[in-house]
């Protein structure tokens, strides 16, 4: 039992990684991106290409994928969020469902429905385990993730806290118009935040890759696993995320052993638990439980 | 000097309101001379005005944008497959399955409707994920392989096609005259309120969460027939395909291109995506991906779909659930330069 509550434990690292870039971009642009999951499969078939195309292994590939991301975050804020948001809060679901379907279907037209993997990509890591006391087995790319998910949820803690482009972040989020008075330029700062979370989209691209196997369809379950985390654990910090990707893992896991089913259920059915008593309890809709530290209760 | 006229229809509505029951009527008759094929094409146009009107009275009406109405369609088959296995009249039990549908979704409104926009479009997806799942469970359903709706094969195939459409037809008919009614009287006023300023209709004491309420069960219950009609043509039920994600890219489809927020444009969006269907539906991926770019086109440049630009460019109102008011004086009576009450909320929900 032991055993299945570590490897929950580090699986939960992916699910925070991936929930990382969903909740940044609510807090900041208060756009839910549907099409969050897709980028994150598109960032695997990109590495993808690159490893059995290339031969760059998937580590170095990050390199040149990340930075696209990147540059997709920018393009995506610029076109069709800054746009559709525009047109009130229900457009920018549209858009970037829309957006999902897009890009769902080329990815299947150009690799078809094969399912891939990194894993052939990164030697003996893909199995690589320590043995810890008790005979546990924890895989290194297990722990890899999970202290990528650390040190970078860390890391943007501090760069939203610690630096003038982190402030001027918050500042926009709070308020664009006061923000723009005081010499912030929001769009520019709108843009940087679709930037970096597309990067983290990335880097959960890459660990999904490498962890399992994934196909042009894979995008929709990492939007829910993604939401699943961001909302289970969302009570007041980016920490918040990371407590609620290990929740759903755990629930996963724990539902795994319950009934060949189970894994998505108990997945499902702890982040209806969460929400139910949290809307109960606070009368609140999401947008308080979603809340970074970014913002100050309003 | 006389003072402004309130009216609601004008002499479009009027003639309009005609030919829909010429048409209806006219489309009663038509098995009676249209190839199986051709009966069978109709049928599925009906579930998709069903389903384009249904989802147009959520986000359109009540601003609810959800992502996860597949899972009414889902439900819809999935208790129409078990009534019928249960015993009762296959044809029965495509309405009560509907009835079910449409009960189950007054609880689920009680917790999701306090969720906001994104979150309730993305937290409804989730319920449709959950919902698959529990319906694989069922032995029945035998998972993923499916089930079949048999009792149907005691018709046989020519009558059980024609029965099929005038269920279809009578009961695109039935929803669309509730949402018609419904918009046009006092719950109708309460809807627009609340979707130019929930919290400014709340303060004049529309019954803002029951109203959104009332509008999720419509929805749920129209959107579950629809579920259930489409077995009846299809006779197989397998989770995978009624619970796609894709029903709902196609509701939105319909709804974005025909004009979001008019009862009209639902109607027409339906008929849009039929005709692509019919000619690019064979194109596999590339289709899927023309009507995801159109969506995104749509809401980027044309976001009140063409039924909504025909209406703001020509002052059309074909089948109106509004008031106008007709300034006094020689104005002309229907065209577009008389302001309505209509156009001046929706400029402000832009402001």
């Amino acid at each position: 039992m032991s055993n299945q509550i570590i490897q929950g434990i580090l699986l939960g690292g992916y699910y925070a990684l991936i929930a990382c870039g969903l909740s940044f971009m609510f807090s900041v642009m208060r756009i839910i991106n549907l099409a969050h999951g897709s980028l994150a499969v598109f960032a695997a078939y990109a590495l993808w290409l690159l490893a059995s195309r290339f031969h760059i292994s998937p580590f170095l590939g990050l390199l040149i994928v990340l930075p696209l991301m990147a540059a997709i975050g920018w393009a995506l804020q610029r076109f069709l969020l800054e746009r559709s948001a525009r047109g009130g809060a229900l457009l920018p679901i549209l858009t970037t469902f829309g957006l999902a379907i897009v890009i769902d279907n080329m990815l299947f037209e150009q690799f078809g429905a094969d399912t891939r993997s990194l894993a052939p990509y990164i030697g003996s890591l893909s199995y690589d385990s320590w043995e810890w006391p008790g005979s546990i087995y924890v895989g290194k790319l297990a722990v890899i993730m999970f202290a990528t998910a650390v040190v970078l949820l860390g890391g943007l803690q501090l760069f939203l806290t610690r630096t003038r482009l982190g402030r001027s972040i918050r500042a926009t989020s709070e308020d664009p118009d006061t923000a723009g008075l005081v010499g912030v330029d929001a769009r520019r700062a709108n843009a940087i935040a679709a930037s970096i979370a597309m990067v983290t989209v990335g880097l959960a691209g890459a660990f999904l890759g490498m962890r399992a196997t994934f196909d042009p369809y894979a995008g929709a379950p990492q939007l829910l696993f993604a939401f699943e985390a961001a909302v289970i654990g969302g009570a007041g910090s980016l920490w918040g995320t990371l407590i609620g990707g290990i929740v759903l893992a755990l629930a996963q896991t724990l539902g795994a052993q319950v009934h060949p089913q189970g894994f998505l259920i108990g997945g499902h059915a702890v982040f209806l638990v969460v929400l139910f008593v949290r809307l109960s309890a606070s009368g609140l809709g999401l947008r308080g439980l979603l809340r970074l530290p970014v913002r100050k209760p309003s | 000097m006389s003072a402004a006229i309130i009216e609601r229809g004008t002499q479009a509505s009027r003639i309009s309101a005609i030919a829909a029951v010429v048409i209806i009527a006219l489309l009663a008759t038509a098995p009676q001379f249209l190839s199986a094929g051709a009966v069978d094409r109709m049928t599925a146009l009906f579930i998709y005005v069903i389903l384009a009107a249904m989802w147009n009275a959520l986000a359109g009406f009540g601003g609810l944008v959800s992502v996860g109405q597949q899972v009414f369609f889902g439900l819809g088959a999935y208790f129409a497959i078990r009534l019928a296995d249960a015993g009762l009249n296959p044809f029965a039990s495509l309405f009560v399955s509907a009835i079910i549908v449409g009960a189950i979704s007054w609880p689920l409104s009680l917790f999701m409707l306090r969720l906001r926009n994104g979150e309730f479009a993305i937290g409804m997806w989730v319920i449709a994920a959950l919902t698959h799942l529990l319906v694989n469970l069922d032995r029945l359903v035998q998972g993923e392989t499916g089930t079949s709706l048999i009792s149907l094969n005691v018709y046989d195939a020519s009558t059980r096609r024609a029965v099929i459409y005038w269920l279809a037809l009578v009961s695109m008919t039935a929803l669309l005259a509730i949402l018609f009614a419904l918009l046009r009287g006092s719950t109708g006023a309460a809807i627009r309120a609340i979707r130019d300023n929930e919290d400014a209709a709340a303060s004049v004491g529309v019954r803002v969460t029951g109203t959104k309420r009332l509008l999720f069960v419509l929805a749920a219950f129209g959107i579950g027939i629809a579920g259930a009609l489409w077995l009846a043509t299809s006779i197989t039920f397998q989770p995978k395909t009624y619970f796609n994600v894709q029903w709902t890219a196609y509701m939105i489809f319909m709804v974005l291109v025909g004009g979001i927020g008019t009862f009209e444009g639902a109607i027409l969006g339906a008929l849009v995506f039929f005709l692509i269907e019919t000619w690019f539906g064979g194109t596999g991926v590339w289709y899927l991906i023309g009507l995801g770019a159109t969506a995104v086109l749509f809401s980027l440049f044309l976001p009140r779909g063409l039924w909504g630009t025909i209406e703001e460019r020509f002052g059309l109102r074909l089948l109106p659930v509004g008031y106008r008011v007709r300034p006094p004086g020689n104005a002309p009576a229907d065209d577009g330069t008389a302001p309505s009450l209509e156009r001046t909320t929706q400029h402000q929900e832009k402001a």
